[in-house]
């Protein structure tokens, strides 16, 4: 887990500085084609590089505020939302974390959850409605304990911070490339015939460059998130001692075909799962997918429960829960775990499919 | 010349060594303190929950009377139990657990009392307290093994010997054959 938090630090740093670079390096091309000379470049360069490095310290600081405007969420005390608040307080001190994360509700009926921030201290939580409302409370605990993880971990500071810059590259890369189809190269004047050649190739060097960047910007966002999904799902069962919660809490938001509205390319990876609903039921994962296939995160759930898929029925609940899968359930049925006689196991059995094991 | 520096080297590598030991004995040790004092805060809540849930239900439980009796007993019982190490708490703490249990069980057979908003929020409070416990107790738990493994381990059981680090108690541990955390509970 340190190892965790110490490379998304050092991830977050690095994508701070490559983004700087690559906004520069496009500020530089851009104002090459269009104001002219090295000059004019240097020019750009530098608006562009102190526009990135301001950009990136608000993106530190409040890109969970950001991302939390962006998707519609709405803070919500105890008193609003007692279950959800007390799963969250929950996860909290099965976590150890010292405070619980600020509570957002957003008021769409697709479930899904996503955890912004940028450390322990600083964090957020957003539930749907829909997800409350589907959701029984030990798959919430699940869902929640997921969250946390990726809180925990420090993958809320990379994650929002993909989401800020790499949201900002596409804006700036997208504006250029409009702002250049609609006759904006025009305003070049007065210069030479040979002026207006090297103006050319330099147009079209930015124009390639200002499709690259974001590119790049994107794959950087689809690289993080896939090892990140199962490595939470697996500290989510650490946390909550039961595999099972998660894993039909995740088969009820697969079956859920909705897209969520207020989700976008910039923001998506940092749902539990896609909210863009391209929903696939295919077992590989594609290169342009921000999200593991969520079958097959059901599928490392369920071997580490040592059940069959028969357990994702909602009929065998009650079964589940008597025999014992872990974390205490709803009402009564909650009471009696409370108190085993044996101290917990230190870790879950290790799943056997996700990619690296978390170091414990 | 050479060799008095080698020495000097030498000793301050293991200086730092055996300070970076100590100081992250000294991090466990407090985790488990503050694990520790995590579950005592969530068994004050339910404390002072139960009166409260008693209160609601009682007029309509006329005839179980006997069931709310026990739960307030077992909860006095527990709270007694606080200043007496983890292993009595812990006894006392499972007897209110029990008798809780069989409360929510009479619960169930009074339609009224499972539509009243008040007892059903009283429920879902007294529900998350149970599993705060419970999760705190794992944390706990989980601190304390790698504290104890620190301790017993080499290296740093040279460190733990030297500074009078001692083993501590798993919150259910079988008859206290260990030395009881030193906690302060009241």
């Amino acid at each position: 887990m340190y190892e965790q938090i110490r490379r998304n630090r050092r991830a977050s740093w690095l994508l701070m500085g490559l983004v700087v670079t690559l906004l520069a390096a496009l500020g530089f091309v851009i104002g090459a084609a269009v104001i002219g000379g090295t000059s004019g470049g240097l020019g750009l360069l530098g608006v562009f590089g102190i526009a990135a490095i301001a950009w990136s310290i608000l993106g530190y600081y409040s890109g969970d505020k950001m991302v939390l405007a962006v998707s519609g969420a709405r803070q919500v005390t105890h008193e609003d939302e007692p279950q959800l608040f007390n799963v969250i307080e929950e996860m909290t001190i099965a976590a150890g974390l010292p405070n619980p994360p600020a509570v957002f509700v957003i008021e769409e009926p697709t479930p899904n959850a996503f955890a912004t921030g940028r450390d322990p201290q600083h964090a957020s939580v957003a539930v749907t409605r829909g997800m409350m409302q589907m959701l029984d409370r030990e798959e919430l605990q699940g869902v929640v304990a997921h969250e946390m993880s990726h809180i925990r971990n420090y993958d809320i500071r990379f994650a929002t911070l993909v989401g800020i810059l790499v949201g900002m590259i596409a804006l700036v890369a997208d504006f250029f490339l409009r702002w250049s189809f609609w006759g904006g190269g025009g305003r070049r004047r007065g210069g030479g015939d040979s002026n207006d050649q090297a103006g050319a190739i330099l147009m079209v060097v930015a124009i390639v460059l200002a499709i690259l960047a974001p590119l790049a910007a994107y794959s950087v966002q689809f690289a993080i998130s896939r090892r990140r999904e199962y490595l939470a799902d697996a500290s989510a069962v650490e946390l909550t001692r039961n595999p099972l919660g998660l894993a039909r809490a995740l088969n009820d938001i697969a079956a859920d075909p909705r897209p969520l509205r207020h989700a976008n390319r910039a923001t998506a990876h940092l749902y539990i799962e896609n909210p863009l609903k391209n929903k696939k039921t295919k077992e590989v994962s594609g290169v342009f997918d921000t999200h593991p296939p969520i079958q097959k995160r059901i599928a490392v759930l369920l071997e580490m429960a040592h059940v069959g898929p028969e357990a994702l029925v909602p009929g065998r609940r009650a079964a589940t829960v008597a025999a014992g899968a872990g974390a205490p359930a709803v009402g009564p049925a909650g009471v009696s775990a409370a108190w085993a006689p044996v101290p917990a196991p230190h870790e879950p059995p290790p799943p056997p499919a996700v990619p690296p094991a978390p170091p414990a | 010349m050479i060799a008095v520096i080698i020495i000097i080297v030498i000793l301050v590598v293991l200086g730092i060594i055996f300070a970076g030991m100590y100081n992250s004995l000294v991090g466990r040790r407090n985790q488990v303190d503050n694990s520790w004092s995590q579950i005592d805060v969530q068994l004050k809540r339910r404390h002072d929950l139960i009166p409260n849930l008693v209160e609601a239900v009682k007029d309509y439980m006329s005839y179980e009377q006997e069931t709310l009796t026990k739960v307030t007993e077992a909860r006095a019982a527990a709270i007694n139990a606080g200043n007496q190490g983890p292993q009595a708490q812990a006894q006392a703490e499972n007897m209110l657990t029990e008798s809780l249990k069989s409360l929510f069980a009479v619960v169930e057979n009074y339609p009224d009392l499972k539509a009243n908003q008040n007892v059903l929020s009283l429920q879902e409070e007294l529900t998350a307290t149970e599993n705060k416990i419970s999760f705190a107790r794992q944390f706990y738990n989980d601190s304390v093994l790698t504290y104890n493994n620190k301790i017993q381990m080499f290296p740093s059981n040279v460190i733990a010997g030297m500074f009078n680090f001692t083993t501590r108690q798993f919150f259910e541990a079988p008859e206290g054959d260990r030395e009881v955390p030193k906690v302060d509970l009241r």
